[in-house]
């Protein structure tokens, strides 16, 4: 059952990426200028004239500037718009948007840079943990195919590596490079060092599949039929240690969100237009304090929580004996 | 036993010198240097170049890394362009604010984390450990970047305790002390949670197969009571592959106190290293993942040690595989 509800969340959030143009109320560059930090406007169905409607909002209302607090303005319900201009729903009035989970200090709508911003973090972690299940399959075949030096050096590098705190390997491999870079750069560079950090972990598991099935009668009958040495790698050992790398891959994706959100919370990540997880979260970091005032700039953490919750959910029996990064 | 130590103590030798060196290469390599990230783009050249020639920044790599070796060897270095100050004065200060972070962490994860594990791996069904699993779960997907979040917005909300600092700037009542716990509160329940959790997993797995053994099987026949098999027999030989673990929890420990430190302005070595990293303060940053390095291997040297103590096959068969 607990699986199931794993299933659910992680299907979820790849549909949330996927579809984020279609799903998002609101265009993900739009700023509301006279809506900084408003809260979600609440959909409802039931109107002042006791009557049911289909759904409708009312629009925030500034009443103090200062301290930033709206109220609904009754008078003009606006009811939403459905299946048009390309969106599930929306509000056809600009000065009345639909925002679900509210807006930043710039008055951007949260929920919908929320759905981008699973396209960047989501896609920046898998990217990464197809590269890191690459180097590592890589790695650790030919470490336990060749044995001897090349076995001792690899495995001496990955225990390095992996004795290291994986976000401080990150994040100095991180500031290397300059500190401003393009959005696509930064997806790369990102993609590249998670790889780097994460593949020790696949190389240990396969390079100990691979030494132990060597030895099993289907791999020398396999090399006595004359089967070349990468014959009998790619084609023999490494599908042995298919169910290891992919579950060892899955669980390297939670790290790499994390990772993503800790290195563009401390400003190191994505630059400022683009939505992230984490960059969502490093607008809000300059006054931890206004995350008490407006609760809903904490959603991307949430949508982490419950990503991060349904990977360890589908993989809740699968993951013994495999060592986490995180 | 002996050779082991020697063996251990010598990579941890190997593991400081390598991070620290490798640290300082990186920050060179790295475009721009402290003078032009601080002077900014309009200096004019010879503003630089005698900045530059004042901190010893114009000079090959090799030169500067024979002299920062030779220093390291009289126990100086080198100076913080930043703080204008010798790093060795800055790094004891965030090195001990760390560790006091860290370490209350550790125990509090491990004072609440394996008992519960013991609880809930020797009762197979029941309310009580399905409750334990539950949480367990929950709060291991919630790592100390989320828990800090999580945290000080309750305690932010609530107003219960301080979100931010290890410090008030006026002692309040009840001393210094007081004051300092209640500052740790949040950071340390942030790294504490996640790890508690995981602790709790990996001893109710242990305990749940040391249960299954036919030695627990035999005690019950002869009648010793549930309580004294769980607690005396049965933990023995469970509490191992739990020690096993916290030689790699280390790494974890200082990758969650960087993100709670950044979140909740901890004055610890994760957030002097991350400004250090943008100001391309080279001996700094060399200082502090020296520092951390040193964390590391004291932390595994230990455990590595003590695992050997508890049982002789480890540094056999890791002395073997060495």
């Amino acid at each position: 059952m607990t699986r199931g509800l794993g299933v659910v969340l992680v299907t979820l959030a790849l549909l949330a990426a996927v579809a984020a143009p279609m799903v998002a109320p609101n265009p993900v560059d739009a700023h509301f200028a006279g809506l900084l930090n408003a809260p979600p406007t609440i959909v409802r169905m039931a109107g002042e004239d006791h009557a049911w409607h289909a759904p409708f909002i009312y629009r925030w209302r500034l009443v103090s500037q200062l301290e930033q607090q709206y109220e609904e303005d009754r008078s003009a319900p606006t009811a939403l718009a459905w299946f048009s201009g390309g969106r599930l729903v929306g509000s056809p009035d600009q000065a009345a948007p639909l925002l679900l989970l509210g807006t930043d200090s710039y008055g951007r709508d949260v929920f919908t840079r929320l759905l981008f911003g699973a396209r960047t973090s989501l896609g920046l972690a898998v990217t990464a943990a197809l590269g890191a299940m690459l180097a590592g399959a890589v790695l650790g075949g030919l470490a336990g195919f060749a044995g001897g030096m090349t076995d001792d050096v690899v495995m001496r590098a990955t225990d390095f590596v992996m004795v290291l705190p994986a976000i401080y390997v990150a994040l100095a491999l991180r500031s290397v490079l300059p500190l401003v870079l393009t959005a696509p750069q930064v997806f790369a560079l990102l993609a590249a060092i998670f790889a780097v950090v994460g593949a020790p972990f696949v190389a240990r598991g396969v390079r100990a599949i691979v030494r132990s099935e060597r030895q099993l009668d289907y791999a020398r009958a396999a090399q006595a039929l004359g089967a070349s040495d990468l014959r009998l790698l790619i084609r023999h050992l490494l599908p042995a240690a298919g169910g290891f790398i992919a579950v060892q891959m899955t669980l390297l994706i939670p790290a790499f969100i994390i990772g993503e959100a800790t290195l563009s919370y401390v400003g190191l990540g994505f630059p400022d237009p683009v939505a992230s997880w984490g960059t969502m979260l490093h607008d809000a970091s300059s006054n931890i304090r206004v995350f008490a005032d407006f609760p809903w700039l904490l959603s991307p953490a949430a949508a982490m929580f419950l990503v991060v919750l349904g990977v360890n959910l589908v993989l809740q029996n699968a993951s013994r004996g495999v060592k986490s990064i995180l | 036993m002996i050779r082991y130590a020697a063996r251990r103590l010598a990579f941890a030798l190997f593991l400081v010198i390598a991070v620290s060196s490798a640290s300082l290469l990186l920050s060179r390599l790295a475009p721009g240097d402290f003078v032009t990230e601080s002077l900014g783009a309009r200096a004019s050249r010879q503003a630089i170049e005698q900045q530059r020639a004042r901190f010893g920044l114009n000079r090959s790599f090799g030169a500067q890394y024979r002299d920062w070796l030779a220093s390291v060897a009289r126990l100086d270095f080198g100076y913080s362009m930043l703080y204008d100050r010798p790093v060795r004065d800055l790094i004891p200060e965030r090195a001990a604010n760390t560790a006091i972070l860290a370490l209350t962490a550790l125990v509090c994860a491990t004072l609440v984390g394996v008992p519960l594990g013991i609880v809930s791996g020797s009762r197979r069904g029941g309310l009580l450990s399905a409750a334990i699993r539950t949480a367990s779960v929950v709060l291991l997907s919630m790592p100390p970047l989320l828990t800090s979040l999580f945290l000080v917005f309750a305690a932010a909300r609530t107003g219960w305790l301080p979100i931010a600092g290890m410090r008030s700037a006026t002692v309040p009542a009840g001393g210094g002390f007081m004051d300092l716990i209640r500052h740790l509160v949040v950071p340390a329940a942030a790294i504490a949670l996640p790890l508690a959790a995981m602790l709790e997993r990996l001893q109710a797995q242990a305990m749940a197969e040391v249960i299954a053994e036919p030695f627990v099987l035999a005690a019950v026949a002869r009648g010793v009571p549930r309580s004294r098999i769980v607690w005396h027999g049965a933990l023995k030989a469970a509490l191992r592959p739990v020690a096993a673990v916290y030689g790699l929890i280390i790494g974890s420990l200082l990758s969650g106190s960087f993100a709670v430190e950044v979140i909740t302005a901890w004055p610890g070595l994760g957030s002097l290293m991350l400004q250090a990293l943008r100001t391309r303060d080279v001996y700094l940053v060399a200082g502090c993942a020296g520092a951390g390095a040193l964390f590391l291997a004291c932390g595994t040297l230990v455990s590595d040690l003590a695992l050997a103590a508890i049982d002789p096959r480890t540094s056999d068969a890791r002395a073997e595989a060495a």
